[in-house]
């Protein structure tokens, strides 16, 4: 008995690794039967919750483990690394097969890495804090021109802020959220532009006044915000990857994953 | 035909044997440091891009589309880092030099004021210059300062200045220990008190002697300029970031780095030219 077990269960493993190798990813990966996948350090709520993408907890983890699967790897087939914006674009071979980290497609970039289709469109959002709205901001463009801005330099932000809000005094910009937020609590800049989800975050649990006060619909923009998942440039994984995101959009898993980590982002007042 | 080489030498005054083989030598030197020159220039120019990721290196950080779209925003950028850098100078050459003074306090009663110099050289060249701008510009700030007295310009100037001060301190400290004992003994055989002694006799030959090695300090406070970037100024070391993000290239920061070059260069032979010729009033 325990030995029709074991050759049951080796006999599962053995198929599952057949199957593996017959599906599209199959021999593209930098790991033989290993897909390997980056995402920040640290990885921000409500992205990758506490910094632990392999819980699949958060919504860039479970969108990760879903194209996974679809892609024919097993959960204990996906290990995670860590990557900075620079080392996802710095030329030579790359040490993760895919990268999710909120990138935004945009056409520079795909010069130099791939994108796969995009998994998530992204509002940007106006974060502030509670005495900037005491003092008279509203949710309106004209009002937005006279607050003092910030944003992360390492985003779309930066440009959309330029087009869109077109502030009177030159923004300020930062490394990364964090510091975008000490420059809020130390009142050196009023608002800053961020991802929606990622502003409402901020605003809720890092800021002890934060207001997320209002968001421009991606469709506002010339390029709305879109997240890619970046790849190696001229990586074949990038048809499985479309494939598997295709497939996730057309069943309704990608949108059930979307309301599940990112379902507050609905009620935030559209800017006119 | 045969006796010309002959009376030419004869009339040049012929060589020496010495002169002969020292000739040679250089002759030998030279052509040495030629060949091997080439060497090296043709092992970088023919073998670099050979290399499998030429290609994609040269895209992403030799991009001329790119680097000609970037540099005109970049020297606007850089006009920030030398406005910091001219208001951050002169206090930084005044902070210095009231520690080296307090370092040199020698009453006993004054002791404190000593102490105060030594523990602020030890702790502002302790830690790294880009803590101090994080703990001073943001934390100052976040007291609570209304604003425009919380700008991340004035606090991250603040930042610079106490750190450089630290290391400007000890370069005067070091030029006034130079000064021979013996010029103090002789001003106050003059009948010059303390601190006219200082300003008198001390000081203008202290500050003159290392002059050369504030020069260094200020090249590379011009470099450290860049770091205000991480509190929030746009200079050129952001701009180039914001470039490099949007475009997903890293030409905007060899932009930048030439930019640097441009000053820093010429600032860094001036350096030399003092120091040698300091050297040589010296010898």
């Amino acid at each position: 008995m325990k030995l029709m077990t074991t050759s049951a269960i080796a006999l599962l493993i053995s198929s599952g690794m057949a199957f593996a190798a017959s599906h599209c990813a199959a021999g593209k990966t930098m790991k033989d039967g290993v897909l390997t996948v980056a995402t920040g350090n640290p990885a921000y709520f409500p992205w990758v919750i506490d910094d632990a993408p392999e819980t699949k907890q958060g919504f860039e983890a479970a969108v990760a483990y879903a194209v996974a699967s679809q892609m024919g790897f097993a959960d204990e087939q996906v290990e995670w690394v860590r990557s900075s914006f620079d080392q996802a674009i710095q030329p030579g071979a790359k040490d993760f097969d895919l990268n999710l980290q909120q990138y935004s497609i945009t056409p520079e970039r795909e010069e130099v890495v791939d994108f796969s289709a995009p998994y998530y469109s992204a509002a940007m959002a106006v974060l502030t804090r509670q005495p900037v709205v005491d003092g008279g901001a509203e949710a309106n463009v004209a009002s937005l021109k006279g607050l003092i801005w910030g944003a992360d330099a390492n985003t779309t932000a930066v440009p959309m802020l330029a087009e869109i809000v077109q502030p009177d005094k030159d923004p300020l910009l930062y490394g990364d959220n964090a510091d975008v937020v000490e420059a809020m609590k130390a009142n050196q800049i009023d608002a800053a532009l961020f991802d929606l989800p990622t502003a409402l975050y901020l605003g809720a649990v890092v800021l002890d006044d934060g207001v997320v006060l209002g968001q421009f619909p991606p469709e506002r923009s010339e390029s709305p915000d879109q997240f890619g998942i970046l790849m190696e440039e001229g990586n074949p994984l990038k048809e499985c990857v479309d494939a598997a995101l295709d497939a996730l959009k057309a069943d309704g898993s990608l949108a059930a994953i979307e309301a599940e980590w990112l379902s507050e982002t609905t009620g935030v007042p559209v800017i006119k | 035909m045969a006796e010309l080489p002959k009376t030419h030498a004869a009339a040049a005054r012929p060589l020496t044997r010495r002169q002969a083989y020292e000739a040679q030598v250089r002759r030998r030197s030279v052509t040495i440091a030629g060949l091997s020159t080439a060497a090296v220039i043709l092992f970088l120019v023919v073998l670099i891009p050979q290399a499998p990721g030429w290609a994609a290196v040269k895209k992403s950080f030799f991009n001329p589309d790119i680097f000609a779209k970037t540099f005109p925003g970049l020297l606007e950028a850089f006009l920030l880092d030398m406005a910091i850098f001219a208001w951050s100078a002169p206090l930084i050459f005044i902070l210095g030099l009231v520690i080296a003074l307090c370092r040199d306090a020698r009453s006993p009663a004054l002791y404190p004021v000593r102490l105060f110099g030594i523990l602020y050289t030890d702790i502002f060249r302790g830690i790294p210059v880009i803590l101090v701008i994080y703990l001073v510009g943001f934390g100052v700030p976040g007291l609570g300062l209304p604003r425009p007295y919380n700008s991340p310009f004035i606090w991250g100037t603040v930042a610079l200045v106490l750190t450089y001060a630290a290391y400007v301190a000890e370069v005067f400290r070091s030029g006034i220990e130079s000064i021979h004992q013996s010029q103090r003994s002789a001003s106050s055989s003059l009948g010059l008190s303390h601190a006219d002694t200082m300003r008198y006799v001390i000081l203008p030959q202290a500050v003159r002697r290392v002059v050369p090695a504030n020069m260094n300090l200020f090249i590379a406070l011009q470099k450290d300029v860049a770091l205000l970037s991480f509190i929030g100024p746009v200079e050129i070391f952001r701009q180039a970031g914001v470039y490099k993000s949007l475009l997903a290239n890293f030409t905007p920061y060899v932009g930048a780095a030439l930019i640097f070059l441009a000053i820093t260069i010429p600032a860094t032979r001036y350096a030399d030219y003092l120091l040698q010729k300091q050297s040589r009033a010296r010898s």
